[in-house]
């Protein structure tokens, strides 16, 4: 398989969108293609583009979304399909790009990932992400996502003695983190015993799904983030000769069963720990050489409990790393430099796209604030369903 | 002359059932920020007119009508044209941060006017709301309050979480909307993990909110 790796990133401020959807789509895609330098029109060397979103039919009622961006960027004749993955449709649009180029078919792919979550009312947007679950066993009955993530935390607490407090030392991090990167949606600290205090908790925190609260969940986000995909023998003769290239050394993905119920442990988030698996033996890796890591963490929960099945702490020990700070900025494995879903936002279909760009600008040395010193190879997992398909991707420039 | 017009004026200027005075709280912000919650002066008025004067050609949120409306409102207080009407202002160092106000039908019955929160993403709306019911029921000993929303959020916020019994034929000065009605039933429900505040307030807090100012930047 050739070499495969990034030239050009973009994303708009995540949050709400004050663009039409294709309008969002397309700030990004030409942020990533003015960053790669590609031209359009006649000088136009992208072959292939993917638009990973899980509901812009549904939700923002534009279908075939992929060609519509095609010729609103005049690079038409690209081939174009729009790639649906629910929450983890970016993650899975970049690993259709990366096979593309890796299989010779294509020489320069550009992928987007985009959601306009705000479209709709919060009740309808739950509604929408909850259409994911199982039709019969889950849904008919007023299941939601924030409901699972409940009864999951619930779990971790009893086995492994996390506490609400945990959560939002995470959440906390995330706000933080957040402050220093512009295209979060959410730029405000949060200060940790502000959302933990008993006298006023139910006020400045109040429970959404027990035991969650608010501050650990992600907000509803509109955004779009994209990438630039080339060949690494055709990134000089299209013109790419000087940009930096981050290369994808690991993609894995895998799933797990739809009907959450039918998971031999519930508390096991096994189609993370099998793609990340995979995505480090493609790449040559281990957790210990993950400089920096986007975890997916549309609940404060599966963050930590993710950075225990990726391997990169004990099962059970996630939380005790983040209580310790070894996931902040200045930790020894800094998690979600980006602000991460909590407070950069969830934009589901751009999610995925999303944490890649995060690791592109911590890997070009380009994240501000927010950058980790030297850091040479990251990680990202995107998480769709309840964790029945999930996308990690070892992204290095060693 | 004087004199006829000071008899006029007293006879168009609405009478009162004594409103006691609102005991200013801190509210702590989940950004670390200290929020003191205090009833207006008489001549801070104008400036609050001032701070949403903007807003009433934002359409985002249906900020527009309801600044339009509290400009109005704040308007009739000054020139002392609405009964018994009230306002508090939620500040940070000064910064106004939110605005709520209301007025009372009579000594049982409240009526909530607005909410208006200019510093977003910290609750700020939903505390200050609770400081209003706090008011009507804690400080008033009044038997219920009417309310209605324009915005979705107003609704989430008061209508839901509330549990607000409808009553959509009581006739709310806003007009035309349905009237929804918190009872002191459900107040004495809900106050606990909603209404929040330290009393007496910090006296460095109230310090640094004795002089209000209009935010830099207001985005909504």
């Amino acid at each position: 398989m050739r070499n495969v790796g990034i030239v050009g990133v973009g994303h708009t401020k995540f949050g709400k969108s004050e663009l039409p959807f294709i309008d969002m789509v397309c700030a990004a895609a030409l942020e990533a293609m003015d960053d790669a330098g590609a031209k359009t029109g006649n000088k136009n060397v992208i072959n292939q583009v993917f638009v990973g979103t899980m509901g812009a039919g549904m939700v923002s009622r534009i279908s075939g979304i992929a060609s519509a961006v095609v010729d609103t960027l005049n690079i038409r004749p690209a081939m174009a399909e729009t790639i649906e993955n629910g929450p983890a449709s970016g993650a899975s649009a970049i690993k259709l790009g990366y096979m593309a180029i890796a299989s010779g078919m294509c020489d320069c792919v550009l992928v987007i990932g985009a959601e306009g979550m705000r479209a709709v009312s919060g009740w309808e947007g739950t509604d929408f992400v909850a259409t994911m679950l199982h039709p019969e066993s889950e849904y008919k009955y007023g299941l939601t996502l924030p409901a699972f993530a409940g009864l999951f935390t619930r779990l971790c607490m009893d086995q492994y003695g996390l506490e609400s407090k945990d959560l939002s030392i995470v959440s906390v991090k995330n706000h933080a983190n957040a402050c220093k990167n512009p295209c979060a949606h959410i730029q405000a600290p949060v200060v940790l015993e502000r959302i933990t205090n008993k006298a006023y908790i139910n006020a400045t925190n109040p429970i959404v799904a027990d035991p969650l609260r608010q501050y650990d969940m992600c907000p509803v986000s509109d955004g779009a983030a994209a990438v630039l995909l080339v060949a690494e023998d055709k990134k000089a003769d299209l013109g790419f000769g000087d940009k930096k290239f981050v290369k994808i050394a690991g993609i894995g993905s895998a799933t797990d069963t739809h009907v959450v119920a039918n998971r031999e442990v519930p508390s096991d988030l096994l189609a993370v720990r099998i793609s990340a698996e995979m995505a480090y033996k493609m790449a040559g890796v281990g957790p210990d050489d993950i400089d920096v890591a986007e975890l997916h963490d549309a609940f404060q929960i599966l963050e930590i409990a993710e950075s225990e099945e990726v391997g990169f702490f004990k099962r059970g020990e996630g939380h005790i790393a983040a209580r310790n700070g070894e996931t902040a900025l200045t930790g020894k494995k800094p998690i979600n430099t980006s602000g991460g879903l909590k407070a950069k936002g969830h934009p589901l279909g751009a999610t995925g796209v999303s944490q890649v760009v995060e690791l592109v600008r911590q890997l070009r040395g380009e994240a501000g604030e927010r950058q980790i010193e030297g850091a040479k190879t990251g990680l990202a997992v995107n998480f769709g369903g309840f964790g029945n398909n999930v996308v990690s991707t070892v992204l290095t420039t060693k | 002359m004087g004199i006829i017009i000071d008899e006029m004026e007293g006879k168009l200027r609405p009478p009162t059932i004594g409103l006691k005075p609102y005991e200013a709280k801190v509210i702590p912000l989940t950004t670390g920020e200290d929020m003191l919650v205090r009833e207006v002066t008489y001549d801070e008025l104008p400036l609050l007119m001032e701070t949403i004067e903007p807003l009433m050609k934002q359409p985002k949120d249906f900020y527009d009508i309801v600044a339009s409306r509290i400009y109005a409102e704040l308007l009739g207080m000054y020139r002392y044209r609405v009964q018994d009407e009230y306002c508090f202002v939620g500040s940070v160092d000064g910064e106004i941060a939110g605005i709520v106000n209301g007025r009372f039908v009579n000594e049982k019955v409240g009526m909530s006017y607005h909410t208006m929160t200019l510093k977003r993403g910290a609750r700020v709306g939903a505390q200050l709301f609770a400081a209003k019911m706090e008011y009507h029921f804690d400080f008033m000993n009044q038997e219920e309050v009417w309310i209605v929303a324009e915005s979705p959020n107003g609704f989430k916020r008061w209508m839901i979480e509330y549990e607000l019994e409808s009553r959509p034929h009581c006739p709310h000065e806003l007009g035309g909307v349905p009237t929804f009605v918190l009872t002191r039933a459900l107040w004495e429900k809900h106050k606990a993990n909603k209404n929040v505040g330290i009393r007496p307030a910090f006296e460095e807090v109230i310090e640094a909110n004795k002089v209000l100012h209009k935010p830099a930047k207001i985005s909504v």
